[in-house]
């Protein structure tokens, strides 16, 4: 079927920040998308409020508007762009529920806008879980028992009607947020009740315990004329009973024989069939482990983060296909891209083993709740390809980049066996860890089948991986061990372990036997024809398919799974790099491990090797390829903290020597840089006891920042203002880690200003200086950023240009590097250095139009900045205001502080841009998910310190019309200044309390700062959580409190009665 | 696998007859083995394909690398007596999970005298096999020469009887009250006769050297030609059979059935360079203008130049290479596929056709009585 005419004009909905549940998939799908559609000569308008992304790019789309992905703004870009139709299911749940949400208010309707790919009823048909199983019952497919419910009595009732355990599921919501298994009444009325309120419809399903299921999952595609396909089929490797984004999965499915296989791949092409969708869809079912019994579990009518896997597991490009589907193409008159000489009309024959591993935040949230259920916490996954599911498994394992080897952790082996069985059925983060080390401990298959659920398919496979561990230790140096050893996947990191030497030693005795992989192409077809996709894998057999070139190639390093502090970001730079290598005329080789990415789409670069980022896989791809230089700079800390190695082995490392990057990250010497140049930062020691903590902070004086010198990224990094947090802090720091020193500065408040720059070493170009909201000691990644400056005097951002101009002079910096100023006292301080590309890379480049990672890269290669025409200093800046704005994922993550501090905490953000600043803040607060209200309340709770502060935000609010919560302590300033303000008693005591102000929703602000002292502390965590659990936005920072204002302010209009005629002055 | 007790397995060699030669461990029977070799990209139904009586003679290879993981169970068989000549593998499961698993891949293969190889490079084995065509190849010890096996290799013939061998000898009844089918046994996948007793057919299944008169003795109201191995020139007596009930029984072919009515009618048949073997096979039928999966194993397919458009019309082709996948006579009720309607393994997304016949032997038997 040709595809369609009667259209031009498409809009494509993004799926705004990187949320848990939401990540770069769908960049990845989106871009694919909207090339899609420009290939075939429609016009794409394309909305995202995300600027960390490729698919914001001006050339993936005509249109591109980074808007707030909100109905009002949505409806003023239909206005304006007048589509003829709209694609809703490559954006996610946010895509899909603007379409619903566009569709109720009548809006398509008003401007004829079409819904392309699923229809509305089909959206609904799946999404809405009483309209699922009614359409289930009727094409007879099984579900699992279950009722819907509007209220926790509903709940209960069915839960005394069918027993417990029960799952509770609330419509609408991504990533499974709110849901939850419940074991008894008690969970349950916790669990429905949070569900409800988290479902936009105040919905939940209850439904029947089916843990313990195999679960399997099938991405299936229809087109028009009712072909049905399944791309991939997948296993996941924990049972039912933990979410999909938090499982272990495997592709293609292991243990089910090919009728299991047929019958569960007829049940999902008849679901796509029966749903009517055009384009990809994604089914889960479970299946009993000891019948032929399933159940349909959910179905998403869009891509998703498991279609991004699938595609990157089987080559076949799903979201590209699926948006030519919606325009009328259909299946079979489409080439398959990987082959170029087959059809789109077919399944994928893999003849390999991927693994996908979630990457959970636990490394930054060490108190967060680690236990996996039905709601997903995981940021990002990585995913590998082997010839063994041991090879899939270990490289998929060693891509993580935890502080663990690829299937051993250390700290494991201290656990308790209590604790170690308690955690192994509970299920976390680190389970596939801690059945390393049962198995270590002798633990049998059945007895850690009993404990997980986890079929004793994979389980053994494990167990056989410790036994050849074992076998190891037995033989050290045992080359055709060895062998086997690389053959499941080992690394040479365990096998210096195992064998008590270094992996250098492993390296080189392995270069001496030859013992290196070779490279095998992901095909789609088995083999079966022959194609010409530049996407290999490595693995230790025979053949090596991937020929190298004549031509001079560069290998570019990719920064590994989406984790807070590390996102999307990154990849945006990394391709843009590549892109602009080719554009050199290069032949450009990535190297990435994240299956969520645009980087890792085998038609991004020349050649991909989906690989583990380990000095060991690079130095692999590059004996092979021998690239004139390797590109760190873009892959975030992943690909940096690979350069020292890489240099040691004689890879030229490009852009940035070596000894700058040192330079810049290591602390003396930059000290040395710093006072070489003359530019002041906060003054600072290291010590290693409390006494000496406590000395050191009389000469420094208080407040102060402290944190340990064996971490980077601002982990475990905190603000202390007195003797007693010092005290406080000291004591758990050198208990923890007795080795390590503790790095003490002076905490420098005032505003923090943020600088990207592109250096050639000569030259130093600044593309934009931007200002954070928020004051110093909040992370930059947290802060809201406006560009460009609005507060400070012209005579200080003069002296961090030059002082950025100097620093990366000094340094040698060849390519990007980012600085974080604070000023203090009409002062410029150094806060950080960082000699690589930074997180806000993607948004300067936007608003600025400078293409900051293509120039960097040129210049890395050997151009001049002079080339491009640029000189030493800033660029010109424009008249508008743009906002970044943090977005944070604080409901998916349960008994995680959601307060600011020096450790970033968001997972994603916004853009907001506008004439003025209070529209862009506006924009980009919306953006952000904060509703902007003109009326309500706001519940004030604030430390001592802030109090004064607090006062004149309180009288804002007041003038505005807002009405005042407050604690006791906070209540008496606000009363002694002259506000009413209703007093609430603190936690636990009888009486209004302030949890009841938040649980009854009846502030629509709570600002809350962090107070000193263990009970208040943990009271402040308790407001902080139940204001996240209700929705409601709980501001940390005063400043962040005063741009809200500073919005409503302009929005709205005060009720403020006449000056009184005073006695005195008549 | 690599757990105490397997770790000494034997080492074995797979010699081309190319000279192309792989080591790797012992699998199923030690005996030594030749055959053709030849893939199958099926991701999962390994035992339905180790059992399928089309592979007799072929040495088979499982390009998914990771085989046995569910087992053997006693349902999932083709043909009680497997005749496939090896079995080659990235790496075999010794210790299956599935509910359903009764044994192990390792032990059934040796309980059936089929020798194997497993832990080689098979995607390596799989492009020589697409680049070079099919080849004849032999499994033997890993100490055998290589150099005394190539010449081996190079001076044997592959045998042609191989119908003979694996058609039933004697006919019998599988009863039910629906419709009266006679199948003729090339080497019957036991698929095929499930969907005609799902149906309540009542089937005679028969040698395949039956002739036409024996069968219009069998008043039979459909006749079905099954799968088989080999090249179809090979039974020629099927043939003469075809032809002499054509038009007077209505009748369908399935792969090497499909072969013999196109030879039946006319047509000629050639070896291809190296088949279709798999369970994802696009079909486009060209009435309806829709594409179906197939499960697919063949190796020989008809020409499509030597086809006599007054008798037979092409139904269906292969979306990938255009080779013919369905036929139906122009006059008669007479269809064939290339594929496996009746799956197992694969999807099942064509099973219809079964209904298609029935239905056409109603209507047959409609007009007959009028």
């Amino acid at each position: 079927m040709p595809k369609r005419t009667d259209i031009h004009k498409i809009l494509v909905i993004g799926s705004g920040p990187i949320v848990i549940g939401q990540a770069a998939e769908f960049d990845y799908s989106g871009t694919q998308a909207c090339q899609a559609l420009k290939e075939e000569g429609y016009k794409v308008v394309l909305a995202n409020s995300n600027p960390a992304t490729i698919m914001t790019d001006e050339q993936i789309a005509d249109e591109v508007y980074m808007e707030p992905l909100t109905v009002e703004f949505i409806a003023k870009i239909i206005r304006k762009e007048k589509p003829d139709a709209l694609l809703p299911t490559l954006g996610g749940q946010t895509g899909l529920n603007m379409a619903v949400e566009l569709d109720k208010r009548g809006i398509l309707e008003e401007f004829g806008v079409e819904l392309l790919g699923s229809s509305l009823d089909a959206i609904q048909n799946a999404e809405d879980r009483e309209k699922f199983r009614t359409l289930m019952n009727e094409i007879n497919e099984p579900v699992p028992e279950s009722t819907i419910i509007n209220t926790v009595e509903e709940a209960l009732t069915f839960a005394d009607e069918i027993g417990y355990p029960v799952i509770v599921r609330p419509a609408y919501t991504m990533g499974g947020a709110g849901g939850g298994m419940c074991y008894n009444e008690e969970e349950l009325r916790t669990t429905a009740s949070n569900g409800l309120s988290l479902s936009p419809v105040h919905q939940c399903l209850i439904e029947r315990n089916i843990a313990g299921f195999k679960e399997i999952e099938y991405e299936v595609m229809r087109d028009k004329r009712d072909h049905a396909i399944v791309v991939c089929n997948m296993e996941n490797v924990d049972p039912v009973g933990i979410h999909t984004g938090d499982s272990i999965v495997v592709a293609p499915s292991q243990t089910l024989s090919d009728r299991e296989y047929q019958m569960l791949r007829n049940a999902s092409l008849k679901i796509i069939r029966s749903l009517g969708i055009e384009g990809g869809c994604n089914v889960q079912l479970a299946l009993d482990p000891h019948s032929f019994q399933y159940y349909v579990i959910e179905v998403n009518p869009r891509v998703s983060r498991s279609s991004a896997l699938a595609s990157k597991a089987t080559g076949y490009p799903i979201a590209k296909i699926a948006a030519k589907i919606a325009v009328g193409l259909s299946l079979d008159e489409m080439k398959n891209p990987v082959t170029g000489t087959t059809y789109a009309c077919f399944e994928p024959a893999l003849d390999y083993v991927v693994s996908k591993i979630p990457r959970w935040p636990f490394d930054k949230f060490t108190n967060g709740n680690r236990v996996l259920g039905t709601q997903m916490k995981a940021t990002g996954e990585v995913m590998a390809i082997g010839r063994t599911f041991e090879e899939s498994l270990l490289k998929a394992g060693r891509s993580l980049e935890i502080s663990a080897e690829e299937f051993f952790l250390e700290e494991a082996s201290e656990l308790s066996t209590e604790v170690l069985n308690h955690r192994l059925e509970k299920a976390d983060d680190e389970r596939m860890f801690l059945i390393g080390e049962a198995f270590r401990r002798g633990y049998t298959t059945n007895q850690l089948h009993e404990l997980t659920k986890i079929d004793l398919f994979f389980l053994t496979k494990l167990h056989a991986i410790v036994q050849l561990e074992q076998q190891l230790g037995d033989h050290p140096w045992d080359i055709d061990l060895m062998r086997k050893a690389k053959e499941k996947g080992f690394s040479d990191q365990a096998l210096a372990r195992v064998w008590k030497s270094t992996e250098e030693e492993i390296y080189t005795f392995r270069m001496k036997h030859s013992l290196v992989p070779v490279y095998k192409m992901v095909d789609t077809c088995a083999a079966e024809f022959a194609s010409s996709t530049p996407y290999f894998y490595s693995t230790y057999e025979e053949e090596n398919e991937s020929s190298v070139s004549s031509r001079e190639k560069v290998l570019v390093l990719g920064s590994g799974p989406i984790r807070i502090g590390q996102g999307v970001e990154f990849d945006y730079a990394t391709v843009h790099s590549v892109l602009a290598l080719k554009e050199a005329g290069y032949e450009a080789i990535i190297m990435n491990n994240n299956p969520e990415t645009v980087s890792t789409d085998f038609s991004i670069s020349d050649k991909l090797y989906f690989e583990p980022l380990t000095l060991e896989d690079v130095m692999h791809v590059v004996d092979l390829e021998k690239p004139k230089g390797v590109i760190v700079q873009f892959g975030g800390q992943t690909a940096i903290n690979l350069a020292d190695g890489l240099a040691k082995l004689g890879v030229e490392i490009l852009g940035t020597p070596l000894e700058a990057i040192d330079r810049a990250e290591d602390r003396d010497k930059f000290e040395t840089t710093l006072s070489k140049l003359n530019i002041p930062q906060p003054q600072g020691v290291c010590v290693t006891s409390t006494e000496e903590a406590i000395h050191a902070s009389e000469t420094l004086g208080f407040p102060l920042v402290v944190r340990p010198s064996y971490v980077l990224g601002g982990r475990a990094m905190e603000i202390v203002y007195d003797y007693s947090d010092l005290k406080r802090y000291m004591d758990e720091a050198v208990r923890i880690h007795k080795e390590h020193p503790v790095l003490i500065d002076r905490y420098m408040t005032g505003i923090e200003v943020e600088v990207d720059a592109i250096s050639d070493g000569e030259t130093v170009v600044i593309p934009g200086v931007m200002e954070h909201i928020e004051r110093a000691g909040i992370h930059s990644g947290d802060s809201i950023a406006v560009y460009p400056t609005q507060r400070i005097s012209q005579r200080l951002k003069d002296i961090c240009v030059e002082n950025t101009v100097r620093i990366a002079k000094e340094l040698g910096i060849v390519g990007l590097i980012n600085i974080q100023f604070v000023l203090h006292q009409d002062n410029v301080y150094v806060l950080e250095v960082n000699p690589r590309a930074s997180r806000t890379v993607p948004f300067l480049s936007k608003i600025t139009g400078v293409t900051m990672a293509n120039i960097a890269t040129q210049v890395m290669l050997g151009k001049k900045l002079t080339d491009f025409g640029l000189t030493d200093g800033i660029l010109p800046e424009p008249e508008d205001v743009y906002i970044k704005v943090p977005v944070f994922s604080f409901e998916k993550l349960r008994s995680v502080d959601t307060y600011l501090g020096p450790e970033m905490k968001s997972t994603g953000e916004v853009i907001g841009a506008d004439k003025t600043i209070e529209k862009a803040l506006y924009k980009g607060l919306t953006a952000s998910g904060i509703h902007i209200p003109t009326a309500g309340s706001v519940l004030l709770t604030v430390a001592d310190k802030d109090k004064e502060e607090m006062l004149e935000i309180a009288q804002r609010f007041y003038q505005l019309g807002f009405d005042l919560y407050a604690t006791g302590g906070t209540g008496t300033a606000l009363l002694h200044a002259g506000l009413p303000v209703q007093i609430v008693e603190k936690i636990g005591a009888e009486g209004k309390t302030v949890l009841d102000v938040v649980k009854q929703e009846q502030a629509q602000f709570v600002i809350n700062t962090l107070t000193g002292g263990k009970q208040s502390r943990s009271d402040g965590f308790r407001i902080r959580r139940e204001a996240v659990e209700h929705g409601i936005p709980c501001l940390t920072a005063l400043d962040t409190a005063k741009a809200i204002l500073r919005v409503m302010e302009s929005m709205t209009f005060t009720a403020k009665a006449m000056p009184k005629k005073k006695e005195q002055h008549v | 696998m690599f757990g105490k007790g397997m770790g000494n397995m034997a080492k074995r060699k797979l010699i081309l007859e190319d000279g192309t030669t792989f080591v790797g461990e012992a699998l199923g029977s030690v005996k030594e083995s030749i055959g053709e070799v030849v893939f199958n990209t099926g991701m999962t139904g390994y035992q339905e394909i180790m059992s399928d009586p089309s592979y007799c003679d072929q040495i088979v290879t499982f390009t998914y690398p990771l085989v046995g993981n569910y087992g053997i169970n006693r349902e999932d068989f083709e043909t009680i007596h497997p005749s496939v000549k090896g079995i080659v593998v990235k790496e075999a499961c010794h210790t299956p999970s599935n509910f359903r698993s009764e044994e192990s891949l390792h032990t059934f293969l040796q309980a059936k005298g089929i020798p194997g190889i497993s832990g080689i490079d098979t995607r390596k084995l799989t492009k020589i096999i697409r680049q070079h065509g099919t080849m004849k190849a032999k499994l033997t010890a890993a100490d055998a020469s290589s150099l005394a096996a190539v010449q081996e290799l190079q001076l044997s013939e592959l045998a042609t009887d191989q119908v003979k061998r694996v058609s039933t000898i004697k006919p019998y009844v599988v009863p039910g009250r629906g419709e009266r089918i006679v199948l003729v046994d090339f080497g019957m996948k036991h698929g095929i006769l499930r969907e005609f007793t799902r149906r309540n057919c009542h089937v005679t299944v028969v040698p395949y050297n039956i002739t036409a008169e024996e069968i219009i003795q069998l008043k039979p109201d459909g006749i079905m030609l099954s799968n088989g191995p080999g090249d179809p020139k090979s039974v020629l007596v099927a043939v003469d059979m075809i032809k002499g009930v054509l038009g007077k029984i209505p009748l369908f072919g399935i792969c090497l059935g499909h072969q013999l009515f196109a030879l039946a009618c006319g047509a000629n048949t050639l070896k291809m360079k190296f088949g279709h073997r798999g369970s994802n096979h696009p079909v486009k039928d060209i009435e309806t203008g829709k594409v179906y999966m197939t499960s697919q194993n063949h190796g020989y397919a008809v020409e499509e130049a030597t086809i006599d458009e007054r008798i037979l019309t092409v139904t269906q082709y292969a979306l990938n290479d255009g080779s013919i996948e369905g036929l139906k006579h122009n006059h008669f009720p007479a269809f064939s596929v290339q594929y496996h309607p009746e799956s197992a393994p694969g999807p099942q997304d064509s099973n219809e056709l079964f209904d298609t016949f029935i239905q056409m032997i109603q209507q047959h038997t409609k007009r007959e009585r009028v």
